[in-house]
């Protein structure tokens, strides 16, 4: 058998894959509860535009997609909050308008020699040391934001107009739940792909929901299917020769459905 | 009947309107709240009674008129913990991952500021809101799987456990069996003598209010009647509204 941790770039994968785990679930929390999920899928794509010009430029494309998702993160809480466009409309423009984008530059530069595919479903070969680095630097503030805000993401979480009346400062927490989004998101795009990213956000969350326990319960639960899912997921697409993107997801589909089925026979 | 003290105004509106779009729902309202009263606050569906509300809580800003709340202008109003709010039931995802103590907590949230973590004596404060409430026993429960009547609990203890010195309740009790319903009432009165809570409460229940209110207000659209409750009932002009607006009594 294949020893799978002499291979560098799978071990750059599991370092990468794992920060990833843990963030993802818990800015997961916030907008699965706040009905905000599709959010993640219209910044993946947001973050593709970003991919794109980084590779037109010829600048690292992580970089740059963490810049364009953290910019319309902004701009799409400024349209919903002006209530000139409905929420999940501005979703539907940003995403549409920069996979839009995202063909342009690419048919523009008559493709790039990196594949794209890569990008689309994710992969552990493209994650570079520099990633790595990346992902570890903005993860950290992700989770050292959400550990400081926990108590204002909570209330105004669960109930805006109350947090408020207490004096929570609602505008600013919503805002800061939106880009810690885009900075996640964008992050998550060489491991698991623009297509994949709102699955890695949104199922362990809703499967740890299906258990019906408190809010840092919960938050703990789906932390651990995370992390299991993904370090499973790579060991398998591994020795399996699959895509890891593909095989974290399925994974934690098949965890969603045991704990569904399990909460319907409590 | 609570030592009211009519020289301590905490909360006054001053000639408020307000409108949505075209629609003005609120014109021409003031009044006066002072320490200790029970404001019970009645008016037909659509009168602008929850606008009222929200206008004396910050929520809605009006176009008109002064709202002053413990003698500040209410925009530059700083002191949010001496508020408590409890809004409409049913406003929440039944299906929200939190216990009644994490719910409870949240109370404590506004008053801890930024980067403060609560601690044993913020614990102590939940326990005694929950003690207060009758829903120490509770507290490890999650808040979707309560009845409407203990849930309604637990947001007046979130509300409690502030140490507010006014709190607001927007139609607590639609919803709520008949039973519950007394029971919540008898709390609020307990809470209004013992502490000298100041209420304002918006409510349908014409009968429960006119028994422990100190003052009452009709509202649609203008405040047609602000004062004793027993007086109101006692007016033709109680009946005249009342006819018309399908408030039980």
């Amino acid at each position: 058998m294949l020893d799978i941790f002499n291979y560098s770039f799978i071990i750059r994968g599991f370092e990468a894959g794992i920060i990833i785990a843990i963030i993802a679930p818990i800015i997961g929390m916030f907008l699965v509860l706040r009905r905000y999920s599709l959010i993640a899928d219209t910044l993946s794509h947001v973050s593709l535009a970003g991919v794109a010009i980084g590779l037109l430029l010829g600048i690292n494309p992580l970089i740059t997609a963490v810049i364009a998702s953290v910019i319309s993160s902004a701009a799409i809480e400024r349209l919903r909050i002006s209530k000139k466009v409905y929420g999940e409309s501005a979703l539907a423009i940003f995403l549409s308008g920069s996979l839009a984008l995202a063909i342009l530059i690419i048919s523009f530069a008559h493709g790039f020699n990196v594949d794209l595919f890569n990008y689309l479903f994710g992969s552990i070969v493209t994650v570079q040391q520099s990633d790595v680095f990346i992902i570890l630097a903005l993860g950290l503030i992700v989770l050292i934001s959400v550990i400081l805000f926990y108590k204002e993401l909570i209330f105004v979480t669960f109930d805006e107009e109350s947090a408020r009346v207490s004096g929570i400062p609602t505008k600013f927490i919503n805002i800061m739940i939106i880009i810690l989004s885009a900075f996640t998101v964008a992050l998550s795009i060489p491991i698991i792909g623009v297509l994949l990213i709102s699955a890695l956000v949104v199922i362990p969350v809703v499967s740890a929901l299906q258990f019906k326990k408190g809010f840092v319960e919960s938050i703990f639960i789906a932390e651990g299917i995370s992390i299991f899912s993904v370090i499973v997921g790579i060991f398998i697409s591994f020795y399996l020769n699959l895509s890891p993107g593909g095989t974290i997801v399925i994974l934690m589909i098949i965890i969603f459905v045991c704990s569904f089925i399990l909460r319907d026979n409590k | 009947m609570p030592n009211l003290d009519h020289k301590n105004t905490i909360l006054e509106l001053q000639d408020i309107s307000f409108s949505y779009a075209t629609d003005e729902v609120i014109k021409d309202v003031s009044l006066s709240i002072h320490k200790g009263d029970y404001v019970g606050l009645i008016g037909p569906n659509g009168g602008g009674k929850s606008t009222l509300l929200k206008i004396m809580l910050g929520l809605l800003r009006p176009q008109k008129g002064i709202v002053k709340i413990f003698n500040q202008d209410i925009n530059h109003f700083k002191d949010w913990q001496k508020i408590g709010y409890v809004a409409q039931r049913n406003f929440f995802d039944a299906s929200f991952p939190a216990t009644v103590e994490e719910v409870v907590m949240m109370g404590r949230y506004g008053k801890l500021g930024f980067f403060h973590f609560p601690n044993k004596i913020d614990q102590k404060k939940v326990h005694q809101a929950l003690q207060q409430v009758e829903m120490t026993e509770f507290k490890n429960r999650s808040i979707g799987d309560l009845s409407g009547g203990q849930q309604q609990r637990v947001f007046i203890a979130r509300a409690l456990v502030t140490e507010p010195e006014m709190i607001f309740l927007d139609e607590p009790t639609a919803g709520v069996d008949a039973k519950t319903q007394k029971q919540f009432y008898a709390l609020l009165e307990k809470l209004n003598k013992q502490l000298n809570l100041t209420l304002i409460f918006i409510s349908h229940e014409l009968d429960i209010l006119a028994h422990q209110a100190t003052e009452l207000g009709y509202i649609n659209r203008t405040l047609d009647y602000f004062g004793d409750p027993k007086e109101f009932l006692k007016g033709e002009y109680f009946h005249e509204l009342i006819g018309k607006s399908g408030i039980h009594h």
